[in-house]
C-alpha cells in the first residue's frame, strides 16, 4: 500500500512541477496587467476547443514524441543528447533530398524511403558526438550543441543554393526554400485535419521502443550502461558501444521527426536562418516532454500532447489577451527546472525503502529483497 | 580579392574586430570557469545573457544611463544564478537539464519582456570606444588593442585577474578544492554549498554583462534571441580552455577572429559561401574539444551534486 502510494506520488511530480509553472505564469499575467482566467481558458481553448484544435494539437506534439522518445533512449544510456535541432534539421534534409529526386516512383514507396532517410540521417548526426564521446571523451552536450549550428548553416547553405526551388532561383530576392514535394509523397491525412500519419506512426515507434528499452538484450544493455558503467563493464557490455549506439537512436528519432514535419505538414523546407524556424524549437522542447514522461516512452505520449497543447494554445492566448506565446517557452523551461528539482525527494523516498527493506532483510535474512526498482529513477 | 585581404588596412581591421567580438565570450566564459572549477556545470549561461542583455537594453533605453543599464545586467544575472545554485546545491538537480531549463526561461522571458515593454526593435547609443593615451598612438598595434569600448578592456582585464584569484588566493585554493574534492574540503571546514552559491552567482552576473556587452556595446540594439548560441559556445570555449582563464583567452580569441574574418570575407564580397564560413567555427570546436579534452583534465566533481551521507 505504502509502495503504491510512492509510486503514485512519483508520477505525479511532474504534474505538480507543471501546476506550479502556471501558477509562476499566472502571477507573470497578472504583472502584465492580463487576467491569468481569461488567458489561460484562451490557451484551453485553442488547444482542445474544437476538432481543429485538437487535430493541432496533435500535430505540434508529433515531432515532440518522437524527439522525445530518443532522449529516453539516450538517457537510459546515460547520456544527454541536446542535439535534437540539429538531428531534426539533417534528417529533413536528407527525407527531402529523396523525396525530390525520385520523380515518377511510387508515393508509398518514396515516403518510406524519405522517413528512412530522415531516420538515417538523424542517426548520423547523433552517432557523430557518440563516437567522440565514447572514443575521445568529448562532452556529448558541448559536441551536440555544436552540431545543432552545424546542421543550421548546412541547411542555410543548401536552401539558397544547390537544393533551392527553381522558381526561386530566377528571382532577384530569392525565398530559401526547395520546391514543395509532390501530392502522392505526402504523408496521408487521418481526419480531415491537418493531422497526418506521422502521429500514428509515433505512437507505434513509442510503443516499440518502450519494447527495445525493456524487452530485448540491447535495451537491458543500453540500461546496464546508464545505471553503473562500471558495473556494466564487469559483466563484459562494452560500455563505447552502446553509448554510441543510443546516440545514433536518439538521433535517428529527431531525424525521423524532422524528415515527417517535411512530409506531413509543410511539404518543403524553408530557412529563416535559424533552426528554431524549422523545427520550432521540438529538439528542445522533446527534451521537456521526455523528463515529464519520466524518461519513458510510452509517458512521453501524454507528455507530448500537454506541451503540443501548451504550444498550440499559446497562439490563441497570444491573439485573445495580447500576451507573446514566448510566455509558454518560459513556462517551459519552469517546468524542466521543477521537475529536475524535484527528483530529490523520489530519491529521498526510495533511499527510505532501501533502508526498510534492509532492516527488513535483517530479520528475514531469508526474504527476498529486491532493494531497488530499477524502472524508477533515472 | 586575396590581395585586398592581405592588405594591412584590411588586416587591422580584422583583427580588431576580432578583439571586440570575443568580449562576449570573455565574461560569459570566465564565469562559466568559476563555475565548472567548483564543480558545476551552468548550461544556462545563455539564458542569462539573454536576459542581461534585455536588462541593460531597456535601462539605457529608457534613461540614457549606461551604469544603471551594467547594474541591471549584473542584478539579473545574480538573480538567475541564485535559482541556479539553489536547484543544484540544494536540490541536487541533474545540473546539464536544469540548465537547458534556465536556458529555455531566458529565451522565453526575454522574448517576452521585449515583446511586451518595446515591441519594436529600437536603438541606443552604448558605450562608445575609449582611446587609450599614447598606447592607442602605437601603429597597427593601437588600432587593433587600444580604441575598444570600456567593456572590451574590462573582458580582458578580467583574464588575468580570474588567473589570480583562482590560483594565488585562499578563495581560489577553496574553489578548486571543491571541484575537485568536495568531501575532503567539507572535512577541513570549507562550506561546498557557500563556495557554490559564490561561484555560480558570479558566473550568472558575468554572463548578465556579457548579454550587456552585445546590447549596450557591440550592436546597440535588443532582439529575440540575439545571442544565438553565444552562451553554449562560451560553456565550449571553458573545455576547449582546459578550465584555465589563459585557454579561454586562447580560445575566445581563436573563435571571434575566425568570426570577424568570415564577416570581412562577406563584406568584401569573396565568393566563399558565408554559410559555410560560418560553420568553420564550430566544426574547429568539436576538433579542439578533441584534441584538448583527451589532453586536460577536467575538474573531478564537475556536475556531481555534494552531500554528506547522513
Amino acid at each position: 500500500m505504502q509502495d503504491r502510494l510512492n509510486s503514485l506520488i512519483d508520477l505525479l511530480l511532474p504534474v505538480f512541477a507543471t501546476l506550479a509553472a502556471l501558477l509562476v505564469g499566472a502571477v507573470m499575467l497578472l504583472f502584465l496587467k492580463v487576467n491569468p482566467i481569461t488567458a489561460y481558458s484562451a490557451l484551453w481553448e485553442g488547444a482542445f476547443g474544437s476538432t481543429n484544435a485538437l487535430a493541432e494539437t496533435l500535430v505540434k506534439a508529433t515531432p515532440l514524441l518522437l524527439v522525445g522518445v530518443g532522449i529516453c533512449i539516450a538517457f537510459r544510456a546515460g547520456v544527454i543528447n541536446i542535439g535534437g535541432e540539429g538531428q531534426m534539421v539533417i534528417g529533413a534534409i536528407l527525407g527531402t533530398l529523396i523525396g525530390l529526386n525520385l520523380e515518377g516512383w511510387p508515393g508509398w514507396i518514396v515516403i518510406f524511403l524519405a522517413l528512412l532517410g530522415g531516420f538515417v540521417g538523424g542517426a548520423i548526426w547523433g552517432g557523430i558526438p557518440g563516437l567522440l564521446k565514447a572514443y575521445f571523451n568529448v562532452n556529448e552536450i558541448l559536441s551536440t550543441i555544436m552540431m545543432n549550428a552545424i546542421a543550421v548553416q548546412m541547411m542555410n547553405f543548401l536552401l539558397r543554393g544547390p537544393m533551392i526551388d527553381p522558381s526561386q532561383a530566377e528571382l532577384a530576392s530569392k525565398i530559401p526554400q526547395t520546391a514543395r514535394l509532390l501530392e502522392a509523397f505526402r504523408l496521408p491525412r487521418l481526419v480531415p485535419t491537418r493531422l497526418h500519419l506521422g502521429a500514428a506512426i509515433a505512437v507505434v515507434l513509442a510503443i516499440l521502443v518502450y519494447i527495445l528499452l525493456w524487452r530485448t538484450t540491447l535495451g537491458y544493455r543500453i540500461r546496464a550502461v546508464g545505471q553503473s558503467p562500471q558495473a556494466a563493464r564487469y559483466a563484459g557490455i562494452s560500455v563505447k558501444r552502446h553509448i554510441v549506439l543510443a546516440l545514433l537512436f536518439s538521433g535517428a528519432f529527431a531525424g525521423l521527426a524532422g524528415a515527417t514535419q517535411v512530409f506531413g505538414v509543410n511539404y518543403r523546407m524553408i530557412t529563416d536562418g535559424s533552426a528554431t524556424g524549422f523545427t520550432g524549437s521540438a529538439g528542445f522542447n522533446g527534451i521537456v516532454a521526455a523528463l515529464f514522461g519520466q524518461l519513458h516512452p510510452i509517458g512521453t505520449i501524454p507528455a507530448s500532447i500537454l506541451f503540443g497543447a501548451l504550444l498550440v494554445g499559446a497562439n490563441k492566448m497570444q491573439r485573445v489577451v495580447q500576451v507573446p506565446s514566448a510566455l509558454i517557452i518560459a513556462l517551459n523551461g519552469l517546468v524542466v527546472v521543477f521537475v529536475v528539482s524535484s527528483e530529490i525527494w523520489r530519491e529521498r523516498r526510495q533511499r527510505d525503502r532501501l533502508r526498510a527493506a534492509a532492516i527488513e532483510g535483517e530479520a528475514d535474512a531469508s526474504g527476498p529483497s529486491p532493494a531497488v526498482d530499477p524502472e524508477v529513477g533515472i | 580579392m586575396i590581395t585586398e585581404l592581405v592588405s594591412s588596412t584590411v588586416l587591422i581591421g580584422i583583427l580588431a574586430s576580432g578583439i571586440r567580438l570575443a568580449t562576449p565570450y570573455l565574461y560569459a566564459a570566465i564565469g562559466e570557469t568559476f563555475g565548472q572549477r567548483s564543480g558545476v556545470l551552468n548550461l544556462g549561461v545563455e539564458g542569462q545573457m539573454l536576459l542581461g542583455a534585455f536588462a541593460a537594453f531597456y535601462l539605457v533605453f529608457m534613461t540614457g544611463n549606461l551604469v544603471l543599464g551594467l547594474l541591471a545586467a549584473l542584478a539579473v544575472g545574480a538573480l538567475m544564478g541564485l535559482a541556479m545554485a539553489f536547484v543544484t546545491v540544494n536540490l541536487k538537480a541533474e545540473q546539464g537539464i536544469s540548465g537547458i531549463g534556465f536556458y529555455l526561461f531566458g529565451l522565453g522571458m526575454s522574448d517576452l519582456l521585449f515583446q511586451r515593454m518595446l515591441g519594436t526593435v529600437e536603438t541606443v547609443s552604448g558605450f562608445s570606444k575609449v582611446n587609450i593615451p599614447f598606447l592607442s598612438d602605437i601603429p597597427v598595434i593601437g588600432e587593433i588593442l587600444f580604441r575598444q569600448n570600456l567593456l572590451v578592456y574590462g573582458a580582458f582585464a578580467l583574464v588575468p585577474i580570474a588567473w589570480f584569484v583562482l590560483n594565488k588566493t585562499t578563495l581560489g585554493l577553496k574553489i578548486r578544492a571543491v571541484g575537485e574534492n568536495p568531501e575532503a574540503a567539507d572535512s577541513l571546514g570549507v562550506s561546498v554549498a557557500k563556495v557554490r552559491y559564490f561561484t555560480i552567482i558570479l558566473g550568472g552576473m558575468l554572463s548578465g554583462i556579457a548579454g550587456a556587452s552585445l546590447s549596450i556595446g557591440l550592436l546597440n540594439v535588443f532582439q529575440q534571441n540575439m545571442t544565438s548560441g553565444l552562451g553554449f559556445i562560451a560553456v565550449a570555449l571553458v573545455y576547449f580552455g582546459g578550465w584555465r582563464p589563459w585557454g579561454v583567452l586562447g580560445g575566445a580569441l581563436l573563435f571571434s577572429m575566425v568570426n570577424s574574418l568570415q564577416l570581412w570575407i562577406q563584406v568584401l564580397g569573396i565568393p566563399i559561401p558565408s554559410d559555410i564560413a560560418v560553420m568553420m567555427p564550430y566544426v574547429l570546436t568539436i576538433l579542439a574539444l578533441v584534441v584538448t579534452v583527451s589532453r586536460v583534465r577536467g575538474p573531478s566533481a564537475l556536475t556531481k551534486p555534494f552531500g554528506r551521507e547522513e
